[in-house]
């Protein structure tokens, strides 16, 4: 277990060493800090003593100890957009993008256990075969796509007048098929409640909860099908096996089978693959906070590129480094701890 | 049948006798996914024949008529079949157009996918040791983040690296480079595991035996016994790379909009959908969603008839 957890620790720090090359080699390559710096009345000979004072003319070694020196230390260097330090640029905007994730992951733990178990136990009734339908529909939409319909339709609101108005029925299905459209599509709303530090929740007020339903609906879109289908994978297999049977055969009561004995054993590469996705969502939360102007890190990145931002774009991406790196290896260990059979050395092929 | 042919069957008799003939001939779902993808293709590769308007043609678009609504809502010319869009362009055929550079994109990421995995998971399952364990960490690290935020950061430092008029310039290329380098590892990973499973079989050992040199064993001898789980993996990576340039096109980081893809249509649609003018985001958010679902059901399909043990995760 020991040697597990070393040669995973290394392994982690061998990923952020290499993240960290390479966001120092963009820094590195992006345009010349010293024109972003001043204007351009400055004679040449005083760019050339900034840049040596600033260590610019030092090999690359050099400049990239100095620059994982501060970086450990918490130090990116200054945001040119905010102008002030990178990681407190984002540490203001983490707790939007976490609430986000949260909420979306709660959405998907909700509703893929019980449709996935449901769809697994009975794979030929009607509502099963309804929702694999939907999931493989649900993975061919592209979540920001997903966003723009949720828009449309609660936000912006849709008139359907298909049917004939003359008659009830058809005015009635006129209404039902309409939506007024009233649900906020735009950032975080006004009622935010602050809870510590830079963290203000959209979690304590009703404006916070509708600004957040949107946004968690679009994100939770594109993972749910994958978890359903995974658990239900796991499921069926889980129900084929000797152990299964036996408890069948001993005459313990169906739901119990299913809910005490195959559930633990379904949920264990669930939760692999589970954690390893939630790393993944912050990709798409780029995506979704983009749709909804959600001020969260994901937006923020990319308004950095489109600013040219380096010291934010690069401390944007060391902290992604660090929230990837983080989950996979507790992701690995849990799976360790929890499935004895795993092979320690290494991970199972 | 060989008692009565002396000659050996063709390659199309073989296919005629084969289960995966047998199954689509049988499931309806595949025949309408086949033929629903291939009127995409077709229709999408002829678009300069099909569309009314060339709209990359400046001459040819008139911005009087911009957000005008498809045929069936009251205010529709009916020069314009599914309407126009904010340049207005003519909805129709600039999807056409967008359909096939969505395409282009796909097929183009999914070719050097393939190169790169391939060549990478015969080399780390046949070579092993260092090699091995060397491409398979970098798979390992590559896959640990999601390939689409590999595909964003990559896309936005070289756009930024390049500057925004180059970059859109070579658009479509640079999206191809992007994206075939971004999922390379799901590639190398199938085939590694196949190869594993060759490796230990007899007519390797023979080949082996026989004096002949490891690449053309890896490529003559063992890929063609790995192609199947090749080819499930290609539908699902088409349409992976399809919905990863729309990403990227919705982000800004894709095609630019004077030569859009489905997702810079959706994109530029966006900016409109508040004021309205629905029809110029959601018309080709659909035809995208249907090409996706189409590709995505074949390799369903697929993947149930060529039934091969797939790398899980």
């Amino acid at each position: 277990m020991i040697a597990f957890l070393i040669k995973r620790l290394m392994h982690a720090v061998l990923v952020m060493f290499v993240i960290s090359v390479l966001a120092f080699a963009i820094q590195d390559n992006l345009g010349d800090p010293i024109q972003q710096m001043v204007g351009q009345s400055v004679p040449e000979s005083e760019r050339d003593a900034l840049r040596e004072r600033l260590g610019l003319n030092d090999p690359f070694m050099v400049q990239y100890v100095r620059f994982a020196k501060n970086a450990v230390q918490g130090d990116f260097g200054y945001s040119y957009f905010y102008r002030e330090p990178a990681l407190g640029v984002i540490a203001r905007h983490l707790p939007a993008t976490l609430e986000l994730v949260f909420a979306a992951t709660l959405i998907i733990v909700l509703l893929s256990v019980p449709i996935g178990v449901y769809s697994a136990i009975k794979p030929r009734s009607i509502i099963s075969r309804f929702f694999m339908g939907a999931s493989i529909i649900g993975i061919s939409i592209p979540v920001f796509l997903t966003a723009i319909v949720l828009i449309q339709i609660f936000s912006i609101g849709i008139t359907v007048s298909i049917f004939p108005e003359s008659t009830g029925w058809g005015a009635w299905l006129n209404g039902f098929f309409s939506t007024q459209g009233n649900m906020p599509s735009f950032g975080r709303g006004y009622d935010l409640v602050h809870v510590v530090g830079h963290w203000d929740t959209n979690l304590a007020t009703w404006n916070g909860l509708q600004h957040l339903v949107l946004p968690a609906i679009s994100l939770a879109s594109i993972m749910l099908p994958l978890f359903i289908r995974l658990i239900r994978a796991e499921m069926m297999e889980v129900l084929q096996s000797e152990y299964v049977k036996y408890a069948r055969a001993k005459g313990i009561s169906m739901r119990r089978v299913y809910f005490v004995h195959a559930l633990k054993n379904t949920m264990l590469p669930v939760i692999t693959v589970g954690g390893v996705q939630i790393g993944t969502m912050v990709a798409y939360t780029i995506l979704t906070e983009t749709v909804f102007q959600w001020p969260g890190m994901g937006l923020m990145f990319l308004d950095a590129i489109n600013r040219a931002d380096i010291p934010l774009i690069v401390a944007y991406l060391m902290i992604v480094g660090v929230i990837f790196v983080v989950t996979n290896t507790i992701v690995d260990l849990i799976y360790g701890f929890v499935n004895p059979t795993v092979k320690l050395t290494g991970k199972p092929a | 049948m060989t008692m009565t042919t002396n000659k050996a069957p063709s390659r199309l008799d073989r296919f005629r006798d084969s289960f995966v003939w047998y199954s689509f001939k049988r499931d309806r779902t595949a025949q309408l996914c086949l033929a629903v993808f291939l009127c995409l293709v077709v229709a999408a590769f002829s678009a300069p024949l099909l569309a009314p308007t060339d709209p990359y043609d400046l001459r040819q678009i008139d911005i009087m008529a911009s957000e005008l609504p498809p045929f069936w809502i009251d205010g529709a010319d009916e020069q314009y079949s599914l309407g126009t869009d904010a340049q207005g362009r003519d909805l129709w055929s600039i999807i056409l157009y967008g359909t096939r550079v969505s395409l282009l994109i796909g097929f183009g990421a999914v070719i050097l996918q393939a190169l790169l995995g391939v060549t990478f998971g015969l080399m780390a399952g046949y070579l092993g040791g260092r090699v091995d364990a060397f491409l398979m960490r970098l798979a390992d690290i590559q896959l640990s983040f999601s390939t689409l935020m590999v595909a964003i950061v990559v896309g936005a430092v070289v756009k930024a690296t390049l500057g925004g008029a180059f970059y859109s310039q070579y658009a479509v290329l640079m999206l191809v480079l992007i994206i075939g380098l971004a999922e390379w590892p799901q590639y190398a990973r199938t085939v590694r595991a196949s190869v594993l499973a060759e490796k230990g079989k007899e007519y390797v050992d023979a080949a082996r035996v026989m004096g002949l040199r490891s690449k053309r064993i890896m490529f003559r001898h063992v890929l063609p016994n790995t192609l199947s789980p090749i080819f499930v993996i290609s539908t699902v990576q088409i349409a992976n790379a399809i919905i990863s340039e729309a990403a990227l096109s919705f982000l800004g980081l894709g095609m630019p909009e004077t030569h859009p893809s489905l997702g810079s249509l959706i994109k530029a649609g966006f900016d409109y959908i508040q004021s309205g003018s629905w029809w110029i985001t959601l018309i080709p958010g659909a035809v995208l969603v249907v090409l996706v679902l189409s590709i995505n059901l074949l390799g369903d399909w697929l993947r149930d008839v060529m039934n091969p043990r797939l790398y899980k995760g």
